[in-house]
């Protein structure tokens, strides 16, 4: 019989966990800048932002960002709570507003910067030439994936958008309800489900599935993006020009890329 | 390549499991002892086993946060948690805690009584029970714990995403990158890390399932 010694154990968890903090702690110090930048940002801004950060430090070579990507509710609650960070990128107002409710947010700093369409796609080999919402009542329509409308953003839209169609009922029936957006988008990707309803800049990633309908404008309640600079920030300076890039037109042409809309 | 989630995982998962060790077989051997309110110990104890781990990060956040009465008085000594490497630890430590607990306390009430009741006879203290009988012969069980409560940390997701945040290089840990990943349809980074993690998670199974061959060679 083997004997496995606690005593061995021990020594080595501890000898494991001094190896790991010592050697890591010195990467970290090498590494920094003279200056950095904490970015909270909601996590379909990923791509987006983190192109536009690369743009940003190739003109501020002085300025590292350090990126927080995570849902916008969960976010908004963790900043709530003293995290520590100097500019939130949310992907609705309803947290930003509690932000500036809860006195966590610099006055004056909070602006609009991108607006989101909602968009119905099938899969790009999708043989039912579903080209419009009304579509989606059409017998020959059997699964249609929609955000989940209490948790999922995108799901609410979405109810509104077939609310003011009137075809909310009907299409109901055949819903298929995902847990976040890129759920719905991988369900229409796999054409498990004929179509879907999600963010234009999910459609845009993927080609695996087309476009056929925008949502019109007055069916939907505007998905707009708010920024502001977060009480408490060290570095008030390089918030605001990072903010201020945002605004630009070389920041603009890459959210457009990622199928966003940028308001001025 | 970008290592830095590995070394954060690790990291982690290392000193997590150590609190985890310590912690788990003081409150296995104290409720053992207990006399009342064991089984409303017992239950918060596991309570993070069974909750949903983003509730357990919203708990944390409540708990730890700068608004809160823990949270108020590490502010005096400026130390924050919330998107920190401690934040990180913590929800390691509070979900992979059940794991190493239960598996102890199992092993601990399967030692047979007969054998500390004769050693309290010959008058041995009860330190001296604890660390010479119990210890050595839950060896396998806290073992098991260890290993367990190591595979849990490894893939902590739910609470580290919101109490510690998804900062590459300080909180960022394979199961958070992953999902960064996705969002932004780095799919070869996801599956790059998919990897990594399988491997470790099927060795620590593998190692699991390895302990009871070890102790006894067959039925």
């Amino acid at each position: 019989m083997r004997v496995i010694d606690l005593k061995k154990i021990f020594t080595l968890l501890m000898a494991l966990t001094f190896l790991l903090l010592t050697g890591c702690g010195g990467n970290s110090a090498q590494e920094k800048k003279s200056s950095e930048l904490h970015i909270s940002a909601a996590a379909s801004l990923t791509d987006a932002m983190k192109e536009i950060s690369t743009a940003y430090e190739k003109e501020n070579p002085n300025v590292k960002i350090i990126f927080n990507f995570g849902s916008s509710g969960a976010l908004q609650q963790a900043i709530e709570n003293g995290g520590e960070t100097d500019l939130f990128f949310s992907a609705a107002q309803k947290q930003m507003d509690s932000l500036e409710k809860s006195a966590n947010l610099v006055e004056g700093t909070r602006k609009n910067f991108l607006e989101n369409e909602i968009v119905l796609i099938v899969p790009a080999d999708s043989d039912k030439k579903i080209s419009a919402f009304e579509d989606l009542t059409r017998a020959d329509v059997q699964h249609v994936a929609l955000g989940e409308p209490k948790g999922v953003p995108v799901g609410q839209y979405s109810e509104e958008i077939l609310t003011a169609l009137n075809i909310l009922d009907a299409v109901k029936a055949k819903a298929v309800y995902g847990s976040d957006v890129r759920q719905v988008l991988a369900w229409v990707e796999s054409s498990e489900a004929d179509c879907g309803i999600v963010y234009a800049t999910d459609a845009a990633v993927s080609d695996k599935v087309k476009v056929v309908a925008v949502a019109a404008q007055n069916t939907h309640k505007p998905v707009i993006y708010p920024a502001a600079i977060v009480k408490g920030t060290k570095n008030l300076d390089d918030a605001k020009k990072f903010l201020n890039f945002v605004g630009t037109d070389a920041a603009k042409n890459i959210f457009e890329k990622y199928g966003f809309k940028c308001i001025d | 390549m970008e290592i830095s989630p590995l070394i954060v995982t690790l990291k982690t998962a290392v000193t997590a499991t150590v609190i985890t060790f310590f912690l788990g077989i003081f409150l296995a051997y104290a409720v053992v002892k207990m006399k009342k309110f064991k089984g409303i110990a017992d239950a918060v104890i596991t309570l993070p086993l069974i909750l949903p781990p983003t509730v357990v990060g919203f708990f944390l956040l409540l708990l730890f946060g700068k608004k809160s009465f823990i949270g108020k008085i590490f502010l005096q000594f400026d130390v924050t948690f919330v998107f920190t490497w401690k934040a990180a630890v913590i929800s390691a430590v509070i979900v992979s805690l059940p794991l190493m607990y239960r598996t102890t306390r199992g092993a601990f009430e399967q030692i047979d009584v007969n054998i500390i009741q004769a050693a309290r006879t010959l008058g041995v203290s009860e330190g001296k029970i604890f660390w010479r009988i119990i210890l050595p012969n839950a060896r396998y069980g806290i073992l098991a714990g260890i290993i367990l409560s190591f595979a849990r940390a490894l893939g902590e997701f739910g609470a580290t995403m919101m109490f510690a945040g998804n900062i590459p290089g300080v909180t960022q840990t394979l199961s958070t990158a992953i999902y960064s990943a996705v969002q932004a349809n780095d799919y070869d980074t996801a599956f790059q890390w998919t990897g990594v993690m399988m491997i470790f998670s099927l060795t620590f199974i593998l190692a699991t399932n390895f302990l009871p061959n070890m102790r006894r060679s067959s039925f």
